[in-house]
């Protein structure tokens, strides 16, 4: 018996069939798929919050505890999923110190987007370090912005305001490898040209906007530890 | 169907995923997360268990279920099936470990494109028992994880000096960076067909010298 005649002999299976099937195993597939994102849900956001804790301790340190907040339009509010505004984190030390401030950043890389935290210090009005929260950079050469020393000792990193608090008195700069001059400015990585760029380039974008609105907010910052 | 079932569970039934028909070094599938979520030893066990899973998953299900499923929707809802594990899978991994998630990245939802899992629902899990299509999927599992990890070990080994995250060679050693790039994938999975063929050529020969 061929095969053609052996489909002839098989009936078509009628349309309702088919319908209930489907139906069937998408209910199912949905009922799983449902099942398993409520399960998993609280354990990614504790798995999230621990890593933006790491992040944070690691770019201020010395951190003890911290405080989300949204700066939205020169005000400072608790932060609520779903409120517009920027969400930044103040790093308080055991007394209820205001130790410094972490925001994030972002800017194109070689590959992708380099998502990084920064810690800016109010009070030597720098930026202390960044951590990468993703990037999808070059192993060996373009990942070098988070294990490199001589890159990392770019920090602190000047970023005062100018004398009307609107933007930064020196934007901040990534320049050749080995000709860094100034505190405002971020020395590359030779090889990883692109990646230490988009480093400075996101530091800058942020500060530049986030630093100005914030400034005016240090010391409702400074008593939010209570 | 005329294909007469055959219902007994023999060792090659296990086996056959890990040798004879090994996903990657004999059947050449799946080739696209072999390449690249191989550049270390962990991602690549990660890959390989995350596959497991589905393919185990999935299996059983469309075995179960094949006596129900109308000849003309049945890729449909073979999709729907291997869609729904790897959502699952890709909630899991993310409530394991956050770093290992975003060292994936895409590749875990696409484990859905994966034809290995296709093709053994269509080929395999569908014409037999839910045991057997179990054993089956499991040696497939294994095959195609046994195949990441020996491009992972070798990759990590020569391209970060490292094995699972461990230091092996000091400071000293000057890591051989191409091995970790997407370049290093091709070369690496060429060198381990060539030792399988090579492999493959002088068993025949080795049968004959025992027979006679």
């Amino acid at each position: 018996m061929s095969s053609a005649e052996q489909e002839l002999q098989q009936p078509a299976a009628p349309s309702g069939r088919m319908i209930a099937v489907l139906s069937g195993i998408a209910m199912l597939s949905g009922f799983l798929v449902v099942l398993t994102a409520q399960l998993t849900a609280p354990i990614i956001e504790e798995n999230q919050r621990r890593a933006i804790e790491q992040a944070i301790l690691q770019i201020i340190p010395g951190t003890a505890y911290h405080k989300e907040y949204l700066v939205h339009e020169g005000n400072l509010a608790p932060a609520v999923k779903g409120e517009p505004g920027r969400t930044i984190y103040a790093g308080y030390d055991q007394q209820g110190e205001l130790l410094g401030i972490a925001a994030k950043a972002g800017a194109q890389g070689y590959a992708d987007m380099i998502h990084l935290l920064y810690g800016y210090d109010p009070g030597c009005a720098c930026i202390r370090g960044f951590k990468v929260l993703k990037m999808a950079e070059t192993p060996g050469l373009g990942d070098k912005i988070i294990t490199d020393p001589n890159f990392q000792a770019n920090f602190p990193l000047e970023a005062k305001l100018d004398s009307q608090g609107l933007a930064l008195l020196n934007p901040i700069v990534t320049v050749k490898q080995g000709t860094k001059k100034n505190a405002w400015e971020v020395d590359a990585i030779s090889g990883a040209t692109i990646s230490s760029k988009a480093v400075g380039k996101a530091l800058n974008d942020s500060a530049q906007t986030l630093l100005p609105e914030l400034h005016p907010l240090i010391d409702q910052l400074k008593e939010g530890s209570q | 169907m005329s294909r007469k079932r055959d219902n007994t569970i023999t060792w090659e039934t296990f086996s056959e995923g890990l040798w004879q028909n090994n996903p990657v070094f004999v059947m050449l599938l799946g080739m696209c997360p072999v390449l690249a979520v191989t550049n270390s030893a962990i991602n690549a066990l990660a890959m390989g268990l995350a596959t497991t899973f589905v393919l185990l998953a999935s299996g059983t299900l469309v075995s179960l279920l094949s006596a129900q499923i109308p000849k003309q929707v049945r890729i449909a809802t073979y999709i729907v099936i291997i869609a729904t594990f790897v959502t699952i899978v890709d909630y899991v991994i993310q409530a394991i470990s956050l770093d290992l998630y975003n060292a994936m990245g895409a590749f875990i939802q696409l484990i859905v494109a994966n034809c290995i899992i296709l093709g053994r629902a269509e080929a395999y899990a569908s014409r037999n028992r839910p045991l057997k299509a179990i054993i089956n999927a499991l040696g497939m599992g294994a095959g195609f994880t046994i195949a990441l990890l020996c491009l992972g070990v070798v990759r990590e080994i020569l391209g970060a000096g490292s094995l699972f995250g461990f230091d092996l060679f000091g400071p000293s050693f000057q890591p051989w960076v191409v091995m970790v790039l997407p370049a290093g994938g091709f070369l690496v999975l060429g060198a381990w067909l060539l030792l399988f063929d090579w492999l493959k050529q002088r068993q025949p020969e080795g049968e004959k010298v025992n027979a006679a």
